[in-house]
């Protein structure tokens, strides 16, 4: 038998055998991002026999990427990478079945395409898609092999996985934009991804054939130069997890790319706030404070029962917070960004600006 | 007492080094980090966790014996 024969430096293994080989086979596996980390990890669970594969990146490829990710050649450059990974591991294993998906992954599409999978490998390569990518398996209840690297190091876990702890747990927030580099800004060698990659995909293949200790509440740290792996345990943090599950209602309206920086939370000049109509505006100050600004008509919010507050309006109404100087209303427009609002902005400067643009117009 | 850091990712370049011997009294996590963002002002704008003999622990953590602490960073780079 042709499959048999394939497989078969894998299935004379005991602890695998035809059994383990039917499990690959019956298991679908959603890999995100094929690129340095995503290439490596869809050669290899493609080549094992892993019954079916999606591949959602909506990058083309660039002559740059041909150092690492070992999918393709001169012939697939200006292609999708979904599309040209598909192309060449449709030869490496035609006997299985290959989905590729040429988009973004978003918050709209994430939740359909999880729940059609088992198991998700996190080969994307910034901030904002890693906590969507996590955010969504735990709200599908799917586990995330996760890997990521910088310069000579990588870090490699199993997220998500029979109870064990989320991305969130180890790193609840992410990090101020631009505060940790990519790639393309500082370099990388082509082989680091291969040995991440390569390493996610035998986590993924010990998921399935229940084999060994996976690596569930543990870090794996890895240094190329020095040749160490490292090892941190990690443990769950229940309230990281509620605080996903709490939001999934609103999950497909969130904005990643705002909780991550990449987009700045709006600012509205004093004078420019003092002539809208039809906006919601929020004072998030104590309630002692002064000046008030009547001519708002605001909502008297102070900041630390806002939270308590949000189911109180419309997240797609257009709403205008300040407080005293324009501080603690930014962290008011981040609150409500992360519970699905759209239309959130607040004002430069707070009510200390707006008291004095309103003196200039009556003067 | 004597501990050994160990700085992983931007965090070495941070502070030029990936590892040192620190001698200090029994503190918390969040002074020891003080101490370190003190000497590297670098540190100040990185984000980071704690690790103590290989355990993820929180600010509040006591150190009070000889121990290894690693200063674990996210990392982005696919």
């Amino acid at each position: 038998m042709e499959a048999n024969n394939r497989y078969h430096r894998q299935i004379i293994l005991p602890e695998i055998g035809t059994s383990g080989q039917e499990k690959l086979t019956t298991a679908k596996v959603l890999v995100i991002g094929a690129g340095g980390l995503g290439c490596p990890a869809l050669q290899y669970l493609v080549a094992a026999g892993i019954g079916t594969i999606g591949i959602v990146d909506f990058d083309i490829v660039e002559t740059s990427n041909l150092h690492r990710q070992i999918l393709y050649g001169d012939s697939s450059i200006g292609e999708n990478k979904a599309l040209a990974a598909k192309n060449r591991l449709e030869d490496l294993n035609p006997t299985i079945v290959i989905n590729a998906y040429p988009e973004k992954l978003t918050t709209k599409n994430a939740i359909s395409l999880f729940s059609e999978y088992d198991i998700i490998v996190d080969g994307s390569d910034n901030f904002s898609t890693r906590y969507l990518v996590n955010d969504a398996c735990v709200i599908t209840g799917k586990p995330l092999v996760y890997g990521a690297i910088f310069k000579y190091e990588g870090q490699v876990s199993v997220f998500n996985y029979q109870n064990g702890p989320s991305y969130r747990c180890l790193f609840p927030e992410p990090p101020k934009a631009g505060s940790v580099p990519s790639c393309s800004e500082i370099g990388v060698i082509g082989v680091l991804p291969g040995i991440i990659g390569s390493l996610q995909a035998n986590e993924v293949l010990k998921i399935i054939l229940e084999l060994g200790d996976v690596l569930s509440g543990k870090l794996l740290m890895y240094d190329s130069l020095s040749t160490r792996f490292s090892t941190f345990s990690v443990n769950r943090v229940d309230p990281e997890i509620s605080k996903v599950l709490a939001v999934q209602e609103d999950f497909e309206t969130m904005d990643y790319e705002l909780l991550c920086g990449i987009k700045p939370v709006v600012e509205i000049l004093p004078e420019h706030a003092l002539t809208i109509k039809n906006a919601l505006f929020i004072d998030v100050r104590e309630t002692h404070e002064q000046p008030k600004i009547e001519s708002l008509h605001p909502k008297y919010i102070p900041i630390n029962t806002l939270q308590k507050e949000l189911n109180t309006f419309d997240n797609e109404q257009e709403i205008i917070v300040f407080c005293q100087s324009g501080v603690r209303s930014k962290k008011a427009v981040e609150i409500f960004i992360e519970h699905g609002f759209k239309h959130v902005s607040h004002i430069k400067g707070g009510a200390i600006a707006l008291y004095e643009q309103q003196t200039l117009k009556e003067v | 007492m004597q501990l050994t850091i160990k700085y992983f990712g931007m965090l070495a370049e941070a502070t030029s080094i990936t590892e040192e011997q620190l001698q200090t009294e029994a503190c918390s996590v969040s002074d020891l980090l003080k101490k370190l963002k003190n000497q590297y002002p670098k540190l100040n704008d990185k984000d980071f966790k704690v690790a103590i003999n290989q355990e993820l622990v929180n600010n509040n953590y006591r150190i009070d014996n000889e121990v290894e602490v690693a200063l674990l960073p996210p990392f982005a780079g696919g």
